[in-house]
C-alpha cells in the first residue's frame, strides 16, 4: 500500500515538473505562435545558474534570482534575435530556437565543463517530507520528516517509505505557481492586455500598448518559469548537460497532448504523463505472462521470444511518445485542445 | 503576355546538359584527384549526404514542412538493408544483389512513410514539427529497447563482400563502393529534380504557400502532403541503403533526434528556397563532422552560431547567397559591390579570427590544461596565462565588430539601392 | 700491433653480434596508437580522461620505460559514441600509418570494430592492424565473436561477477538480491551472470527482482528504488555506470534504503562526486585495481591527480603498454603481426602482479579486488574528486579464482618466419 502511495507523490511530483517546464512553452505558445524549441536549454541554464547562484548567496536567494535573471536572458533574445525572424513566420522562428538550443549547449558546456556537477539542495529539503511505516500487522503508520530509526528496519519491525522534501517541495512550488499565473491573466489588467493581445493584436497596438514589449514581457516569463523549474529539478534530480534533451522530448509532448496553446491541456497531459511514466516502471508483466494469465497456451519457446518477453516496466520511457501517437490518431487537436491551433 | 525573362537554348537545353554533364564528371574523376582511403570514404559519405538532404528539402524547402525526424526514414532504410544483406549473405547470391541493397532500403523507407506519414501529416506547420519530433523518439527509443530487429547496442552488422568477385567486383575495396554510391547519387539526384517538374512536385509548392487556394483549386493539401511525405521518405531510404553498404554496420544513433537535427542545420545552410542548396549542405555536413571536429573541441558551437545567424539574416542559405550575387552579375550591378565586399570580408575575417581565438582559448582552459598551456590557433600559440594575448584578443574583437558594423551599414544601403534599381529593371523590361 | 687471445675473441664476439643488430632495430622506434573513443557528449569526460591517460603513460613508457625501447605516442581520435564515426576514425589512422589501434568505451563499438579490423586485416595484407580493447567488457568479444586481432586487457563481466559472488558466498547476511540494470547487452550480461553463478554458489539466496531501464535515459530513479524497498532485498547488484548509477545511489539514499550496492563502476568519473557521505560503508566495487595499491602505482597517481586535476583509474592502460613492450622485445619488431603472434600467450608482469594474456581468447588473466565506499584514512589515503572519500580494499581475488572458461574457436593466421 505504501509502495502505491509513494509511487503516486512520485508522479504527481514528476509531473507537476514536467507542468512548470510546459507551462511556460504553452504560455509563449498561445502569445506569440512560437513553439520554443530551446526551452528545455533554458531549463538546464537554470540548473546551472542555480548551482552558480546558490554558492554565493545561498538556495533561497537563488530560488528568486535565477528565474529573473533567466527570464531576463529570454527577453533578451526575444529582442534581438526572435523579432528579427518574426516576419518570415513561424518556421523561421522554431528554426532559429532550434539552433539557439545548440548554442546553449555548448556555452554550458564551456563555462561548467561536460560532467555532472553537484549542485544540492539546501539544508532544509535534504531530509525527508514524511516517512509512510508498514508496521508488519498490515496497519500503516505515519510520521512527519525522518521517522525514528529504532522503528525501522533494520532495527524495528517496519519497513519505512521516505518521501523526499525536495519533491515535496517541487510539488508545492508549482501549484502555487499555477495558482497565481491564473490568477495573473484572469484577475490583472496586465492578464487581460495579453489576453487581448493573443487574440487581436493589432487592434490592441491601436488602443496604445507596446504590443511587442508585451510579446518579450511574455516570452520573458515564460522562460523565467523554465529557469525556476531548473533550479529546482536540477538540485532534485541531476545537473548534466545532457538534461535539456531528455526532458526537451518530453515536453514537447505534454504540450502537443495536452493541446497547442491550452495551459490545462499541458496540466492535464504532465500529471497524466508523470503517473504513467512511473507506474509503469512497478509492472513487470509482459505480453506472455498476460496471455499466460488469460489462460492462452503458450509453447515454450514463444514464451522465451522477446516480444513476449517483453514488460511494461521495460517499454516505460516508450510510453509518453505512444501517447502522443494515439492522441494524434484519436484526438489530433490534443485532450483539451481548440480545434482552430 | 510577359516576355520570357531568362535564357532557354532551343531545341536542346544546352545549360541543362552541361550542369548535369558537369554533375557526371566531377562524380566520375574525384577520387582520380583526392586519392587517399579517407577522402574516398568523404567522398562516398557525401554522396550519401547529399541524398538524405535533398530528401529532407522535399518536405522543408519544397513543402513548407519541417521535419525534426527524418533520420527515422534514413535510418530504418539503412535498418532493413541491412538485415537484408544479412539474409543476401546467407542465400549465397551472386555479387551484383549487393548493388540493389540501397533500393531495399528506398523500400523500407517508402513503407515507414506510408506507416507514420498518415499520422505525422494530418497537420501542418508547428503541429507537423513536433509530431515528427516525436515519431523521431519513439522510434530512437523503440531501437534501444527490441533488439531483435534493431540489435540493442552492438547493432546489426553484416559483410558487404557476400561471395565471389563478379567481373572483377566485389565491393570489398571502398572505390568499388564508391562509384556505386556514385551512381546512385547522380541517379536520385536527376530523379528529384525531375519530380520537382511534375504537377506533384509542383503542387506542393503551392501547398506550402497557400493551402487554402489549393483546397479551392481541388486539391486536398493532406493527401498532397502525405504523398510527398511518402516520396521524400523513398529517397531518405535509398540514403540510408547506401550508408549500410558503406559503413557494414548500423547502431542506434542513425534514427536519433541528434542525426535528425543535423539534416535540419545542414540542409538550411546550404540553402532550402533552391534545388542545389541542400547539395552543398550534404557536402557541408560531411566535412563539419569528420574534419572540423577534428581542427577544433568548439566545432558546435560555430556551427550553433553560424546557423542562428543564417536564419537571421540569410534565411536563403548560402545557395540562397549565390544566387543572388549572380542575379546582381546577370544585371551587371556585381562590380560596383566590390569595395564593400573587401571591407565586410576583411572586417568580418578580423572579427572571426579574434572570436575564435578567444573561444579556443576558452575551450582550452576549460578541456584541456594539462597538456600545456599553449594553444596552436591557424599558425600561431596563444598563451592561455598571457594576459596579452587576452587583451589583444578582445580589442581586436571589438574593433573589427565596429568596423565591421558600420561596413554593413554602408553595405545595406549600397544593396538597398541596387535592388531598387534591379527591380525598376525588370518592370522596365516587362513593359518593353 | 698484437692482440691478444681476449681483445680477438672480444672482436670476433662483437662481429658476429652485428648481424643481430638490425633485429633490434626497433629501439627508438615510434610506436602510434590510436585511441578511438567519445571526446564529447555523455561519455566524453571519461574518454577524455582515458586520453589523458594514455599520454601521460606514454610518457612514462617510452624509451628507457619499456623493454623494447620503442617511443610511444598516441593520437587521440573521438567517435562520438557512434560506429560510424568510429569506423571514419580508423580508416584515418590507418591512412596515417598507424596499426594499433585502442578502444573501450562501448562493448558495441568494440564488436565493431573487431568486424572492421577482421575485414581490413583479410583485404589487405600488409596492413593489419591490432586492437587493444581497453575497457569494453562483454564477454562475448573473447567468446562467440573473439578474433586473433582483438586483445582484451580489462576483466569481462564474467570475470568481475566470479569473483563478486564468490565473496557473496561467504556473506550470511545477504539473503536476497535484487538485480538492477542497464537494458543494453552489457547490463544483459551482468544479470545473467549474476543470477548463473549466484544458484551456482549459494543456492539459497533469492534473486527477490530484475529490472532492466533504457540506457541514459531515466532521470528518475525513485520508481525502480520503490520497487526494491518493496521487494525486501538487502543488496542490490549493478552493473550501471555514469547518471545512470549516480540517480540509482542517490534515489536510494533519499529513499532511506539501507541496503548494499555490488557496482561496477562506482570509481568512474563523476560517480565519487554523487556518493558522497551518504553512501558510506553500502557501496562496493569489484575492479582490476583500485585507489589506494601503494607503490610505484600510488606515486604515478599522485602525479596524475597534480597534473591533471582529475583521477586515474584505466588501470588497463599499463597493462597495455606493458604488454606491447615486452612482445615488442619478444618479437624483435614492431610490426604489427608480430607483436601479435608474441602477445598472444603472453605472460608479464604488470602493477597488480604477474598477468597472463591467455592464448585461447586473448583475454588477460589477472587479479581483481572488491573495495568499499568509507572515509579516508591512514592506509586508504587516496581521495577521489576531493570528495574525502574513498574506495578501500575488502578483498582481493588472485588470477586463477577470478578466471572463468572460454568457448572462443579463434582462427588464428600463420604465425610470419
Amino acid at each position: 500500500m505504501e509502495f502505491f502511495i509513494i509511487s503516486l507523490l512520485n508522479g504527481i511530483s514528476f509531473g507537476l515538473l514536467l507542468f512548470m517546464l510546459s507551462s511556460g512553452l504553452t504560455l509563449i505558445f498561445s502569445m506569440m505562435g512560437v513553439l520554443n524549441f530551446a526551452h528545455a536549454s533554458f531549463y538546464m541554464v537554470g540548473a546551472y545558474m542555480g548551482f552558480a547562484v546558490s554558492q554565493i548567496v545561498g538556495f533561497w536567494a537563488a530560488l528568486l534570482l535565477v528565474p529573473l535573471l533567466v527570464g531576463l536572458l529570454g527577453a533578451l533574445f526575444e529582442k534581438y534575435s526572435l523579432r528579427k525572424v518574426h516576419k518570415y513566420g513561424h518556421v523561421p522562428e522554431l528554426m532559429v530556437t532550434f539552433g539557439l538550443s545548440y548554442i546553449i549547449l555548448e556555452l554550458v558546456q564551456l563555462i561548467w565543463g561536460r560532467i555532472a556537477v553537484e549542485f544540492r539542495p539546501p539544508e532544509l529539503l535534504q531530509g525527508s517530507a514524511f516517512t509512510l511505516l508498514s508496521q508488519p500487522d498490515g496497519s500503516l503508520g505515519f510520521a512527519w520528516g525522518r521517522a525514528a530509526l529504532e522503528q525501522c528496519q533494520p532495527l524495528g519491525p517496519a519497513i519505512c517509505s521516505l518521501f523526499p522534501a525536495t519533491r515535496a517541495f517541487i510539488m508545492g512550488v508549482a501549484l502555487l505557481m499555477l495558482v497565481s499565473l491564473w490568477l495573473l491573466i484572469t484577475r490583472t489588467r496586465v492578464g487581460l492586455v495579453i489576453q487581448a493581445a493573443l487574440k487581436h493584436p493589432e487592434m490592441v497596438e491601436a488602443l496604445g500598448h507596446n504590443v511587442p514589449r508585451v510579446f518579450m514581457l511574455v516570452f520573458g516569463a515564460g522562460t523565467g518559469l523554465a529557469g525556476l523549474a531548473g533550479v529546482m529539478g536540477g538540485s532534485t534530480f541531476v545537473t548534466e548537460p545532457a538534461m535539456a534533451l531528455t526532458l526537451g522530448a518530453i515536453v514537447f509532448v505534454v504540450v502537443v497532448v495536452g493541446g497547442l496553446g491550452s495551459l490545462a491541456g499541458a496540466f492535464l497531459a504532465s500529471l497524466l504523463i508523470g503517473v504513467m511514466q512511473t507506474f509503469a516502471v512497478a509492472i513487470d508483466q509482459s505480453l506472455g505472462s498476460m496471455l499466460l494469465a488469460m489462460g492462452v497456451a503458450l509453447s515454450a519457446e514463444a514464451q522465451a521470444h522477446e516480444l513476449m518477453r517483453f514488460t511494461l516496466s521495460k517499454a516505460a520511457p516508450l510510453l509518453p511518445f505512444l501517447l502522443l501517437v494515439l492522441v494524434l490518431i484519436f484526438r489530433p487537436h490534443g485532450l483539451l485542445g481548440n480545434r482552430d491551433h | 503576355m510577359t516576355a520570357t525573362k531568362y535564357y532557354q537554348f532551343r531545341p536542346i537545353n544546352v545549360g541543362r546538359w552541361f550542369i548535369w554533364s558537369l554533375f557526371a564528371l566531377v562524380l566520375l574523376l574525384a577520387p582520380l584527384v583526392f586519392d587517399s582511403s579517407i577522402a574516398i570514404s568523404m567522398m562516398a559519405q557525401m554522396g550519401i549526404a547529399i541524398i538524405a538532404c535533398l530528401s529532407f528539402n522535399m518536405l522543408l524547402g519544397q513543402g513548407g514542412m519541417l521535419s525534426f525526424g527524418h533520420a527515422v526514414y534514413a535510418g530504418l532504410g539503412t535498418y532493413v538493408a541491412m538485415h537484408a544483406l544479412l539474409l543476401l549473405g546467407d542465400a549465397g547470391l551472386p555479387v551484383p544483389a549487393v548493388a540493389l541493397i540501397p533500393l531495399v532500403g528506398g523500400l523500407a523507407g517508402l513503407f515507414f512513410a506510408l506507416l507514420f506519414g498518415y499520422v505525422t501529416t494530418k497537420k501542418a506547420g508547428t503541429a507537423f514539427a513536433m509530431i515528427t519530433l516525436g515519431v523521431g523518439e519513439l522510434i530512437f527509443i523503440a531501437s534501444m529497447v527490441f533488439f531483435i530487429f534493431f540489435g540493442g547496442e552492438a547493432g546489426v552488422s553484416a559483410d558487404r563482400v557476400i561471395g565471389e568477385p563478379f567481373w572483377g567486383i566485389s565491393f570489398g575495396p571502398l572505390i568499388e563502393v564508391y562509384y556505386l554510391i556514385a551512381v546512385y547519387t547522380f541517379l536520385c539526384v536527376a530523379l528529384m529534380f525531375a519530380y520537382t517538374r511534375t504537377p506533384l512536385g509542383r503542387i506542393i509548392n503551392a501547398v506550402r504557400d497557400n493551402p487554402e487556394r489549393v483546397e479551392f483549386i481541388g486539391y486536398d493539401p493532406q493527401t498532397v502532403r502525405y504523398l510527398v511525405f511518402m516520396i521524400a521518405g523513398f529517397f531518405a531510404g535509398i540514403a540510408g541503403g547506401m550508408a549500410a553498404v558503406l559503413f557494414e554496420i548500423v547502431t542506434s544513433e542513425v534514427v536519433g533526434p541528434i542525426r535528425s537535427g543535423s539534416y535540419l542545420l545542414f540542409a538550411f545552410l546550404g540553402g532550402v528556397t533552391f534545388f542545389f542548396g541542400p547539395i552543398i549542405g550534404g557536402i557541408l555536413m560531411v566535412l563539419a563532422f569528420v574534419m572540423f571536429s577534428e581542427i577544433t573541441k568548439a566545432w558546435m558551437l560555430y556551427l550553433g552560431l553560424i546557423f542562428v545567424f543564417m536564419v537571421m539574416y540569410a534565411p536563403g542559405g548560402i545557395a540562397g547567397l549565390i544566387m543572388m550575387n549572380l542575379r546582381l552579375a546577370m544585371f551587371g550591378r556585381l562590380g560596383e559591390l566590390w569595395a564593400s565586399y573587401l571591407g565586410l570580408g576583411a572586417t568580418a575575417l578580423a572579427l572571426l579570427v579574434s572570436l575564435g581565438a578567444l573561444i579556443e582559448m576558452i575551450y582550452h582552459l576549460q578541456l584541456g590544461t594539462a597538456m600545456g598551456d599553449v594553444v596552436p590557433f591557424l599558425g600561431m600559440s596563444l598563451n592561455t596565462l598571457d594576459l596579452d594575448v587576452w587583451f589583444g584578443a578582445v580589442f581586436v574583437a571589438l574593433t573589427s565588430f565596429g568596423l565591421f558594423e558600420l561596413c554593413r551599414r554602408s553595405f545595406s544601403q549600397q544593396w538597398a539601392a541596387i535592388q531598387t534599381d534591379i527591380e525598376k529593371e525588370i518592370k522596365r523590361r516587362e513593359t518593353a | 700491433m698484437k692482440l691478444t687471445r681476449r681483445e680477438l675473441t672480444a672482436a670476433a664476439l662483437l662481429t658476429s653480434a652485428l648481424p643481430a643488430v638490425p633485429a633490434w632495430a626497433q629501439r627508438g622506434e615510434t610506436v602510434r596508437i590510436a585511441l578511438i573513443d567519445p571526446q564529447s557528449g555523455l561519455m566524453g569526460p571519461v574518454g577524455i580522461n582515458q586520453l589523458r591517460s594514455f599520454q601521460f603513460f606514454a610518457e612514462k613508457f617510452s624509451g628507457a620505460g619499456n623493454p623494447a625501447g620503442v617511443r610511444f605516442e598516441i593520437e587521440g581520435f573521438d567517435n562520438k559514441l557512434s560506429a560510424s564515426e568510429t569506423l571514419t576514425a580508423m580508416q584515418a589512422a590507418i591512412g596515417r600509418g598507424i596499426r594499433f589501434i585502442s578502444q573501450g568505451n562501448s562493448s558495441g563499438i568494440a564488436g565493431a570494430i573487431i568486424e572492421a579490423v577482421n575485414r581490413h586485416n583479410s583485404r589487405n595484407p600488409g596492413q593489419e592492424v591490432v586492437f587493444l580493447n581497453h575497457s569494453a567488457v562483454d564477454p562475448d568479444l573473447t567468446n562467440s565473436r573473439c578474433s586473433f586481432w582483438h586483445f582484451r586487457f580489462d576483466a569481462d563481466t564474467s570475470m568481475k561477477m566470479e569473483a563478486l559472488t564468490t565473496f557473496i558466498r561467504g556473506e550470511p547476511t545477504i539473503r536476497r538480491v535484487f538485480l538492477i540494470n542497464q537494458n543494453y547487452a552489457h547490463g544483459h550480461q551482468v544479470a545473467r551472470f549474476a543470477k548463473e553463478m549466484l544458484a551456482r554458489k549459494r543456492p539459497d539466496i533469492q534473486i527477490v527482482g530484475e529490472d532492466l531501464h533504457p540506457l541514459a535515459q531515466v532521470r528518475d530513479f525513485a520508481p525502480y528504488v520503490a520497487k526494491i524497498m518493496a521487494s525486501g532485498a538487502d543488496s542490490v547488484i549493478t552493473g550501471n555506470w555514469g547518471s545512470d548509477l549516480t540517480l540509482l545511489i542517490r534515489a536510494a539514499n533519499d529513499a532511506g534504503y539501507r541496503g548494499r550496492f555490488f557496482t561496477y563502476y562506482a570509481g568512474v568519473t563523476g560517480t565519487p562526486t554523487a556518493l558522497g557521505t551518504a553512501s558510506e560503508g553500502r557501496v562496493y566495487q569489484i575492479a582490476y585495481n583500485h585507489y589506494n595499491m601503494g607503490g610505484q602505482m600510488q606515486t604515478w597517481m599522485n602525479e596524475f591527480r597534480q597534473r591533471f586535476n582529475d583521477d586515474f583509474y584505466t588501470g588497463s592502460i599499463i597493462h597495455i603498454l606493458n604488454a606491447l613492450g615486452v612482445a615488442m622485445q619478444n618479437a624483435r619488431s614492431t610490426n604489427a603481426v608480430r607483436v601479435a603472434h608474441a602477445m598472444s600467450g603472453l605472460r608479464f608482469n604488470s602493477f597488480s602482479g604477474p598477468v597472463e594474456m591467455r592464448r585461447a581468447d586473448h583475454q588477460l588473466q589477472q587479479p581483481l579486488f572488491l573495495t568499499r565506499w568509507q572515509r579516508v584514512d591512514a592506509q586508504h589515503p587516496y581521495s577521489p574528486e576531493n570528495t574525502g572519500m574513498t574506495l578501500a580494499l575488502v578483498r582481493r581475488f588472485d588470477a586463477y579464482v577470478a578466471s572463468t572458461p572460454t568457448s572462443c574457436a579463434m582462427q588464428r593466421p600463420a604465425a610470419p618466419v
